[in-house]
């Protein structure tokens, strides 16, 4: 067995998804912040420590409105995160830019969350593995994030196969593979032919440029040790 | 049963407008009634290639709009009278077509003929998707080359998702058809070979169509290939396509580099 160990400086980027609370409030603000302002006496210390996202898209606002609000929200501890809905250039550095694609959770009443503070019921079991017959095609991408994936066809250019566990695939690899995308070091890359664009594990990536020329067309297998992306030829 | 074809691939200038009309015209020669349809509005070529420019009065856009009636629009081909065309609009846009006038043609062309062929436009928006909504059968159509290819991958994975058989969880049956082939280009490697498209694209090979000047002279005369020189290789791998497309099982040839022979009796500059 021919192994390659990289040593590179660990640099590392993952994914990963977190909750924020979206607040949309709604006109006059005065009327809206005295409703805040019982709500949080109600249950103090509600918004402490957490991420909000401010979404005033619905409501057709002014610079001035805007500043003033924020002002309002920041004296009642609330750490706005985020604004949706406004000009960015009125936004102060502080902010982040927010990404496309949210997905909405529902509306969480202030009110009940006493209930909903219990421990919540344990989850039906999710499956561990998937399997794909269909080869994947270029711009398609195929996220598992709840454990290994399993490809019977190719994975074509452009295309990308993303799991949180490790990533088989029996066709030829041309796109981009990442497994261990929610942070598993031990999760592994397997695939029957290597032309890949760039593999990743936990964060630690590879682009074709830094895979040896002799491992090109081979079935290989691609691992973590340490700090470094290993890729080795399987029988 | 009619059967809608849609002729698609992703990249543009790979062919697919050459090929609906040489497919179409090599259909129509075996007796079915063929329809094919110009789903490149704003950028309409098909009534070029057929010869009947000077003919189009109502197009599909007219008739999604319910200003003309189907048959109006309709133009029978002169040389061959199981052959119509239904052009696309050259003064609108992708956005003059809607899904629901899409349907309402495709319904009633399904009527009429026994193969609707559907030249879609390039690229992977709103017309493209309109052209092969409906459809049963997909030509794909590639360039032996690694953009073509992979713009035809991703144009396979929409027919896998974005049709209204494959939303209704059924399969669309999927052709690829090789064009602008040179032998001579694949045997320096400056191009794929068929293998290689294949192995990329995973889908059946219905003919190799190799480079060819006649397929040049035939689209500025206005006549498919298959009709202006039906003998000559182009044209003849368009014809076995068009039989493979009915399910008659065609042996597949794959065009071979002539120069290699002269080039070696005349060392390399004879053509």
């Amino acid at each position: 067995m021919v192994s390659v160990a990289h040593s590179r400086s660990p640099f590392r980027f993952h994914g990963r998804s977190f909750m924020a609370f979206v607040l949309a409030p709604d006109l006059p603000f005065d009327d809206w912040l005295i409703e805040l302002d019982a709500q949080l006496k109600r249950s103090p210390g509600f918004f402490t420590g957490r991420p909000v996202v401010l979404d005033l898209a619905r409501l057709n606002l002014a610079k001035p409105d805007v500043a003033g609000l924020m002002a309002q929200l920041q004296a009642r501890g609330v750490r706005i995160i985020a604004v949706e809905g406004v000009e960015t250039s009125w936004l102060g550095p502080g902010l982040a830019p927010l990404p496309g694609g949210s997905r909405p959770a529902g509306v969480i009443d202030l009110a009940e969350r006493k209930a909903a503070e219990q421990p919540a019921e344990p989850e039906p079991d999710k499956p561990a593995s998937l399997l794909l017959d269909q080869p994947v095609r270029s711009g398609q991408s195929v996220v598992f994030a709840d454990g290994d994936l399993t490809i019977l066809g190719h994975v074509a250019s452009g295309a990308e196969v993303v799991a949180g566990g490790s990533i088989h695939i029996y066709g030829t690899l041309r796109g981009r593979a990442i497994a261990g995308s929610a942070g598993n070091p031990g999760a592994r890359i397997f695939c029957s032919s290597l032309e890949a664009e760039l593999l990743a594990i936990d964060g630690l990536y590879r682009t074709i440029d830094e895979i040896d020329d002799h491992l090109r067309g081979q079935p290989v297998q691609a691992w973590l040790e340490g700090n470094a992306l290993v890729l080795a030829a399987r029988p | 049963m009619a059967n809608v074809v849609v002729v698609t691939s992703g990249k543009g200038g790979v062919g697919k407008t050459t090929s609906t009309a040489s497919l179409g015209a090599a259909l129509a020669k075996t007796g079915q009634n063929v329809c094919v349809v110009d789903f490149d509005v704003g950028l309409r070529n098909l009534d070029l290639m057929l010869g009947a420019e000077r003919r189009v009065v109502y197009d599909l856009i007219n008739v999604i709009q319910g200003n003309a009636k189907l048959a109006q629009a309709l133009i029978r081909d002169k040389r061959l009278d199981t052959l119509s065309l239904l052009p696309a609009s050259q003064t609108r846009d992708k956005d003059a077509l809607t899904e629901k006038g899409v349907a309402r043609v495709m319904k009633q062309l399904r009527e009429k003929f026994d193969w609707i062929i559907c030249d879609s436009p390039a690229g992977i928006e709103r017309g493209a998707i309109l052209a092969m909504r409906h459809a049963d059968t997909a030509v794909i159509v590639t360039n032996p080359e690694i953009s073509s290819v992979r713009d035809s991958d991703r144009i396979i994975g929409m027919l896998d998702s974005k049709t209204e058989r494959a939303e209704s969880g059924g399969d669309i049956e999927k052709h690829l058809l090789i064009a602008r082939y040179d032998a001579s280009r694949i045997a320096r490697a400056e191009m794929l070979g068929v293998d290689d498209v294949l192995d990329i694209l995973s889908v059946p090979l219905l003919g190799i169509v190799p480079e060819s000047e006649e397929v040049l002279r035939a689209s500025n005369l206005g006549a498919p290939v298959t009709l202006s020189n039906p003998v000559c290789a182009a044209a003849r791998a368009y014809q076995d396509a068009a039989r493979r497309l009915t399910g008659e099982a065609v042996a597949m040839s794959v065009p071979r580099d002539r120069r290699n022979l002269f080039g070696k009796l005349f060392g390399g500059k004879a053509a």
